[in-house]
């Protein structure tokens, strides 16, 4: 495989754990990827990949606001699902 | 392409909750049991779940699993069979003690008991005043049953497959099922689960409208898998519909707004309700403010650029009791209507929230097909649960709480049955029939060589819209007449659909197309039997269904007490009895709906 095809099996596989159980989840990370889609780096591949191991009501409260995470690279990450 | 075969005595489709319960029941009995998900299990529908489950364990008051079964009777507009809804209800504490045990952390009072709290629709005394019956875990009652259900799981060995899309049943020329065909996502390895039992617990089919609050991996993926194999799917025109979803997006917003004062609007800046309910308003039944809201859309006094929403007016409020008694409905404003209502109107619309029919089951949790004269012969080796199937203990219209009972009394049952099939009937595998699962390798080279296909995305989009305008919460006979020849060109182009990533390892696309195989299924399904139904009734409203004497409220039960059928061979329909009689008590005589 290329490193196009790792690139997009890694999208891939990260776009199909963002669908979630909770309908707002999936309307976020939705538009998420409609904007970052094509231009996400390395980095944020990663620090997404730990967003992603919260639980889904975790998750819910941090995205809309009601909860706040210590770690910042998480936190900026909140910040532009929250601005997108 | 090529396929290989993995053994097993069971597999079960789905890991919400009714998976997960019907899976513990195999694997606790010593068989080798798969669990196929789409996604990780925690992750499954069920969490959304946050009211509670029903139980009248009468903790708080005086209850009874008699007047629990006389709430869901009612409730279910008696298409509800009294058999099922019995045997549910007085499974219920048994079912939610079980929980305990596995340790759901149930909310408590002091005594220790479980703490309970009041839902529409349930009652005390035969519908008299509101009762405590729900059982609930703070406002995460269905994530935490899917982490005691998942851990219990997991100590007694079940084996998980996450990340593993089921596409089709397998059957024998007998028309004994002997599995499923699945993709691992990761691989795009395509592999039979040849098994004994299959137990389908796939969930709803939410996403088959447009506005819906249900998640994105709400397929219905076991009702299109069942209806390619033959099996008929049971009262598809019943679905729940809450008024105010966020246009759009679907997402709910309580009903709390409008008992603060929210006021509905049509695109003139109107507040119609006055109209249609000049007593009650914007605080009407759910049915009433839907329907208005419908009528308003479809006489062109909707809003936006399709004219299909109407407005939800809360900026007469003060800021400070929005921001303190509601705070997360100015969040979902800004989140998915990109609108703050504190300043501006939010865009609504009355949205899907839960399907009542399925894949027909009888209470011990069997799928059972008609033949001959006998309505209800179970499929051998084939068994259903939970949202995708229809017991049918909802009939047509759900009580809030009843659905997380559904899912671990049948998930049980379904899981005892098979369990019971497997050690008295089945000594070994029946060899695989090859030319079912010919019917997968079909399907999928089907969609990697199509020329010019259809957009996956568009298609799933116009099948939205055409059942959201055609099949939505008020039914116009002249609107279900026209959908049911559009949703049949709308199935020829799922028919043709394309991908241009033809690529094994985690393609979303095809994992989508096969999706929309099956929410197609459940849209002609949808359509052709409410287009049929001729009466209102339940979820079911319709414009020419009128209340008379012999009608009230337009249901007809004379001529329309009885299940749907829809085949998908020919889009054939059939129907058959509800079944009136419970197993030890007096038939629940049928009378007016009034609350
Ligand atoms: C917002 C919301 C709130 C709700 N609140 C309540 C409540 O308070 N009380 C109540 O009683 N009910 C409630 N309901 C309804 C209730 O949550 C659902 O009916 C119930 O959780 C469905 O459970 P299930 O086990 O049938 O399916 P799900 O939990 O939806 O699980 C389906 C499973 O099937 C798997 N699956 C699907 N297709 C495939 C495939 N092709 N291959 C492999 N796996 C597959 C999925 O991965 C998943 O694991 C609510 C519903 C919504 C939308």
């Amino acid at each position: 495989m290329t490193t196009e095809d790792d690139r997009r099996v890694r999208i891939d596989r990260l776009k199909w754990h963002c669908r979630r159980s909770l309908l707002e989840l999936d309307l976020v990370f939705q538009r998420f990827w409609a904007r970052y889609g094509e231009v996400l780096g390395t980095d944020d591949e990663t620090v997404l990949t730990r967003l992603l191991e919260l639980e889904d009501h975790d998750l819910w409260a941090v995205v809309s606001g009601k909860q706040a995470i210590a770690d910042p690279d998480l936190m900026r990450l909140v910040e532009r699902l929250r601005a997108t | 392409m090529s396929y290989t075969v993995r053994k097993f005595d069971a597999v079960v489709v789905g890991a919400g909750g009714a998976g997960l319960r019907a899976a513990i029941q195999l694997s606790e009995a010593g068989l080798k049991t798969a669990v196929l998900t789409k996604v990780f299990p925690t992750r499954s529908h069920t969490v959304a779940a946050q009211g509670g489950v029903a139980a009248s364990l009468g903790n708080s008051e005086e209850d009874n699993w008699h007047w629990h079964m006389y709430d869901t009777v009612k409730g279910s507009d008696w298409l509800g069979d009294q058999d099922a809804i019995e045997f549910m209800c007085r499974k219920a504490g048994e079912a939610v003690v079980e929980l305990e045990h596995y340790g759901m952390p149930f909310d408590r009072v002091d005594n220790g008991k479980i703490y309970q709290r009041p839902f529409g629709g349930h009652m005390s005394n035969f519908g008299e005043k509101p009762v405590r019956r729900s059982c609930a875990a703070a406002d995460r009652t269905g994530h935490a049953m899917l982490h005691a259900l998942y851990q219990r799981n997991v100590k007694v060995n079940t084996e998980f497959f996450v990340e593993w899309q089921a596409l089709d049943l397998v059957r024998d020329a007998e028309g004994d099922v002997l599995g499923v065909t699945a993709m691992d996502m990761e691989t795009g390895e395509v592999v039979v689960f040849h098994a004994k039992a299959t137990i389908f617990a796939t969930g709803g089919a939410g996403r088959v409208y447009y506005s819906s609050t249900n998640a994105f991996i709400n397929t219905g993926d076991g009702l299109g898998m069942a209806a390619r194999a033959g099996i008929p799917l049971e009262d598809m025109e019943f679905w729940q519909f809450h008024p105010t979803g966020v246009a759009g997006a679907g997402v709910l917003i309580t009903e709390g707004v409008r008992g603060e004062g929210g006021i509905l609007r049509n695109a003139d800046g109107e507040r119609f309700m006055e109209r249609y309910a000049p007593n009650a308003k914007d605080l009407a039944s759910r049915d009433v403010v839907s329907r208005s809201m419908l009528t308003e859309i479809n006489e062109g006094r909707g809003a936006g650029p399709y004219k299909d929403y109407v407005y939800l007016d809360l900026t007469h409020l003060d800021p400070q009791v929005i921001l303190k008694r509601l705070p997360s409905i100015h969040e979902i404003g800004i989140q998915f209507a990109g609108v703050d209502c504190l300043k501006e109107y939010l865009p609504v619309v009355p949205t899907c929230h839960y399907q009542m029919g399925g894949i027909p089951t009888n209470r011990f949790g069997q799928v059972v097909v008609p033949q001959g004269e006998d309505k209800a012969v179970p499929v051998p080796g084939f068994y259903a649960a939970g949202e995708c199937a229809c017991a049918s203990v909802h009939g047509a219209n759900r009580l809030g709480t009843n659905s997380l009972l559904d899912l671990l009394v049948f998930g049980k049952s379904a899981g005892e049955m098979a369990v019971d099939y497997i050690k008295t009937n089945v000594k070994a595998h029946k060899p695989l029939n090859l030319e079912s699962v010919e019917k997968t390798m079909a399907r999928l080279h089907r969609l990697d060589n199509q020329k010019d296909g259809s957009n996956v995305h568009e298609t799933r989009m116009l099948m939205q819209r055409t059942m959201q305008k055609h099949a939505g919460v008020f039914r116009f006979s002249y609107l279900l007449k026209e959908g049911a020849a559009k949703i049949l060109e709308v199935a020829d182009a799922v028919a043709q659909t394309g991908i241009q990533d033809k690529s094994k390892v985690f393609n979303t696309a095809r994992i989508e197309a096969l999706e929309l195989d099956n929410l197609i299924e459940v849209a002609k399904a949808t359509m052709i039997s409410a287009e049929a139904r001729k009466e209102s009734r339940g979820a079911h409203v319709r414009d020419d269904a009128h209340d008379t004497p012999e009608t009230p409220d337009g249901r007809d039960d004379a001529n329309w007490l009885k299940h749907t059928l829809w085949h998908r061979d020919g889009n054939r329909l059939e129907y058959k009895p509800v079944q009136m009689k419970p197993l030890s008590v007096d038939t629940i005589a049928l009378k007016k709906r009034t609350y």
